[in-house]
């Protein structure tokens, strides 16, 4: 249905008006030109388009524009704030924990999320939360390694 | 061009030149601005007669770099970033040459009208074969700048200069120095000089350590770009018609449903039906609403009845490599063991589907591609819309992931011919469908193995045949005194026997052989009571292969037993692109429901000099990891041309919960020129994990790859 939504994107209030069954990925990235948030399989597979809504992750792919009206929507552009990169991306690159970058986002944003709700995983706990996120050039290791520096950064013990 | 041969070890140093002398060209060129020579291993394996016309990497240093007035870098190289880490790899290479810092170096890759010719990224080329030649370029240029500096420095020679992050400075008064930047002023270097000798190991400054990779801040904030990130304006999104099934025939089409939602554009050339749409999920929507009809192909063969069909259709077998008399091994040999092993179709997955962007201003075409081959897919995109090469031009933004799979760039194609008669910009993505049934697999493969050994356990006899996965990596490599390795069919061009395109996977041909080759030693050592790596060590003199295998074996702590003994431990060893590999792999088997849990792997590698240590790790914890795909799970089902797999849903990749123990060992070998790095680890995964069941189980897979019911019914 066609009709006028608003929702909060990276702290910025944000108003279209579209057919409210399109797919959120297609809208973050070719209408609002936000190209971090990447198209993967599209039907939840494989979490490339990982976003976070209202504090959960969610796969964008398969997320119509309807259930994030009111909501605030987070993606990987809105997780640095003032030029300072949030403590996860700050982990992510001193482990190198990417090869051709491309799931990247949607890991730090699953890893986000997931240290809101979990501030200190064990290793066993990151790999049953991550496990649907799909990396194909082996970063698996790093990103484990990344996730539980960050976890022990943001609250400052490990 | 994707030839077997190419990927033959070969040594190139840069700066031999075939052919005319670069004073005999100067005087025929009369002018020293562009000179050619081949520094290709196309030139170096194959007979002059076969050889087409084709270029070669650029003599001039220009080429590859340019020294801003500002003091910056830039490296202009026609190799790709997959996310091997070559961008600061190379960076690496120059900055140390050329001594200047390295975060002052800024790389443009894959850009075919900014930078010079290359032939594309594949092989684990890009630094142990275009390695040398950006170095001897840097180098060559270092020293000219020295030459420069004296002239400025009124100094008579360049003795005593210094140079460090691209100062220049004389060493007997501090007082006396220049900046390349002041010396170049953004200008081209016109002189040159020969036979610059490149740095030797010791003086080396940034070769060798780890370095921040240049791409770090693009990859963790989302700002990295890849070709479905460009959308000039104006841009339609196409989504092309397919057919269900490989060799499918379309009879009947009605586009009247998908034409009539607004706008949407429906597009017939040729065989391509394309719908398009300023936004993709419209186009993509409207795609669905065209009624076509497919003439299913002639039933053809499936999943299952593949390997029979490879073995009746391959063609002849040619010899690979032959040393002393099968015949006489076999008289010789008092116990002959003799074993098949197949492996499946394996897809390349990358988690970015084939992209691409085109666009036509002035009669000039632009892509942005994912691609691994920015030049040859210049020449087809002039073919495919009839434009001069130098009319088009191929930008190579961030690729994600490609593993051989993105040598093929048929993506690119479609958008440039949609753009050619739409007049606007196009944008391709595949969906992850479309990347399935266009990938071109690692192919299904056949290897028979009859090997022979005499009383006192010396391995006498090895005869071992290869069809259709490709020759690389099936020379034997350990000392067997008759010997005879032959391979029909491959993984290049024409499909043959096989019922889709087949192409290169990350060490092509060579996962296939070494599973084969490395369980079968497993075989001979368990069949005579012996451990396996004193079998392996028995049977090799290369002292590279000791020290590698005990590298491994060392930090693993390997107990001296012989399989199967109940531990779940395995080894395998194998040799590519010049790099000798050694792993060993600790499994858990649960016999009830046939899963393997992989705990632990230690991979120990000797690559020659390694540029970038951290980088290398990256490469090898990457191929193991994705090495437990085609160990464990990967196969593609089909059935008459269909590809079956069709999503992640159904075809499994490697996971976070697969995730084991990796540990990486780099062989400290500086003074051997570098080898390959980003294909070597992930060949080994196949044999180390089956040689691991083997020791867990007593059973000997046969198969690749080795899911719960094939372990099950391999149990003992």
């Amino acid at each position: 249905m066609r009709r006028s939504i608003s929702f909060n994107l990276n702290g910025k209030p944000v108003r279209l008006t579209d057919d409210d069954d399109r797919m959120l990925l297609w809208v973050l990235r070719y209408d609002l030109g936000l190209t971090g948030t990447k198209f993967g399989c599209g039907a939840a597979l494989c979490g490339c388009c990982t976003v976070i809504v209202d504090e959960e992750a969610v796969r964008s792919c398969v997320t119509p524009l309807k259930e994030v009206a009111g909501k605030h929507v987070l993606t990987i552009e809105g997780l640095s704030r003032e030029g300072h990169l949030h403590p996860i991306q700050e982990a992510f690159l001193n482990h190198h924990a990417f090869q051709c970058g491309y799931c990247t986002p949607g890991m730090i944003v699953n890893a986000y999320a997931f240290l809101l709700k979990k501030a200190h995983p064990t290793r066993e706990e990151i790999l049953r939360h991550m496990d649907d996120n799909l990396c194909r050039c082996g970063s698996h290791t790093r990103i484990v390694d990344a996730i539980l520096e960050a976890a022990g950064s943001t609250k400052g013990a490990t | 061009m994707h030839g077997d041969d190419w990927n033959e070890e070969v040594e190139i140093a840069a700066g031999i030149a075939t052919g005319l002398s670069r004073r005999e060209f100067l005087q025929l060129a009369g002018t020293g601005l562009f000179i050619f020579f081949a520094i290709d291993p196309m030139t170096a394996v194959q007979e002059p007669s076969r050889l087409p016309a084709r270029p070669s990497y650029p003599t001039d240093f220009n080429a590859y770099l340019r020294i801003g007035r500002d003091g910056r870098v830039t490296c202009f190289v026609g190799k790709v970033e997959l996310g091997q880490g070559s961008k600061t790899a190379l960076a690496q290479l120059l900055a140390d040459e050329l001594d200047v810092a390295f975060d002052s170096v800024d790389m443009v890759m894959g850009d075919t009208d900014l930078c010079p010719w290359d032939m594309g990224t594949f092989g684990s080329l890009t630094i142990r074969q275009f390695g040398p030649v950006l170095r001897g370029a840097a180098a060559e240029a270092r020293a000219v700048l020295l030459q420069m500096s004296a002239d400025y420095l009124h100094l008579p020679t360049t003795e005593d200069l210094r140079v460090k992050d691209g100062v220049v400075t004389w060493a007997q008064d501090a007082h006396k120095s220049v900046s390349y930047a002041k010396l170049v002023e953004g200008k081209r270097i016109e002189r040159h000089l020969e036979k610059v000798p490149v740095k030797p190991v010791s003086a080396f400054t940034v070769i060798g350590k780890a370095q921040r990779r240049k791409d770090a801040l693009d990859m963790v904030t989302g700002k990295a770009r890849y070709a479905a990130d460009m959308t000039p304006p104006g841009t339609l999104h196409a989504h092309i018609l397919r057919p269900p099934a490989h060799g499918a025939t379309l009879k009947e089409l009605d586009t009247t449903a998908a034409e009539k939602v607004p706008g949407v554009r429906v597009i017939r050339d040729g065989e391509m039906i394309a719908a398009l749409h300023e936004r993709p999920d419209i186009a993509d929507r409207a795609l669905g609403l065209i009624r076509a009809r497919f003439e299913p192909a002639q039933s053809g063969e499936d999943d299952k009845t593949i390997f029979d069909h490879l073995l009746k259709t391959a063609p002849p077998l040619q010899m690979v490599d032959e040393k002393g008399s099968v015949a006489e091994g076999e008289r010789l040999a008092t116990r002959v063991v003799e074993e098949t092993y197949l492996n499946s179709y394996v897809a390349h997955a990358p988690m970015e589907t084939h992209s691409a962007v085109a666009t036509i201003e002035g009669g000039r075409l632009t892509v942005w591609a994912s691609t691994q081959t920015p030049f040859p897919l210049r020449q087809q995109l002039a073919q495919a819309v009839g434009f001069a090469p130098e009319n088009v031009r191929v930008i190579t933004p961030y690729v994600g992931g490609g593993f051989g799979g993105k040598s093929a760039s048929r993506q690119a194609t479609e958008a440039a011919r949609l753009a050619k008669i739409i007049g606007k910009p196009v944008q391709v993505v595949w969906d992850r469908a479309e990347e399935f049934f266009y990938d071109t697999f690692r192919p299904a493969a056949v290897v028979k193995i009859r090997a022979g050994l005499n009383d006192a356990g010396k391995l006498l006899l090895w005869d071992y045949r290869v069809y259709c996965a490709g020759d690389r990596g099936s020379r034997q490599f350990y000392d067997i005194p008759h010997q005879r390795t032959q391979s029909s069919g491959g993984w290049g061009g024409d499909p043959g026997p096989h019922p889709f395109a087949v192409g290169p996977w990350r060490a092509p041909g060579v996962n296939t052989n070494t599973f084969a080759r490395e369980s079968h030693i497993d075989t001979l050592a368990s069949k005579l009571g012996r451990d396996p790596l004193e079998f392996r060590l028995s049977h090799l003199t290369d002292p590279r292969w000791r020290r590698v295998l005990l590298a491994a074996t060392g930090q693993f702590g390997w107990k001296p037993v012989p399989a199967p003994s109940g531990r779940g431990v395995g080894l395998a060893c194998a040799t590519d692109v010049g790099t000798y590999v050694a792993a060993v792999a600790e499994v858990a088997v649960n016999k009830t429901t046939g899963n393997v849990e992989v705990k632990r792997v230690v991979c120990a590698q000797d690559q020659g000099l390694t540029v970038n240590p951290d980088g290398s790790r990256q490469q090898m914890e990457g191929g193991i990891t994705m090495g437990l795909g085609y160990a464990l799970a990967e196969e593609l089902r089909f059935k008459d041309g269909a590809v079956l797999d069709r999503n992640f849903d159904t075809y499994p990749i490697p996971r976070f919960s697969w995730l084991p123990r990796i540990e990486t060992i780099l062989i400290e070998n500086p003074e051997t020129p570098a080898s390959g790095c980003g294909e070597p680890p992930v060949t080994t995964m196949g044999a180390v994990v089956a040689n691991a069941i083997f020791d867990a189980t007593g059973a000997r897979l046969l198969q690749l790859p080795m899911t719960p019911a094939r372990l099950k019914a391999a149990l003992p």
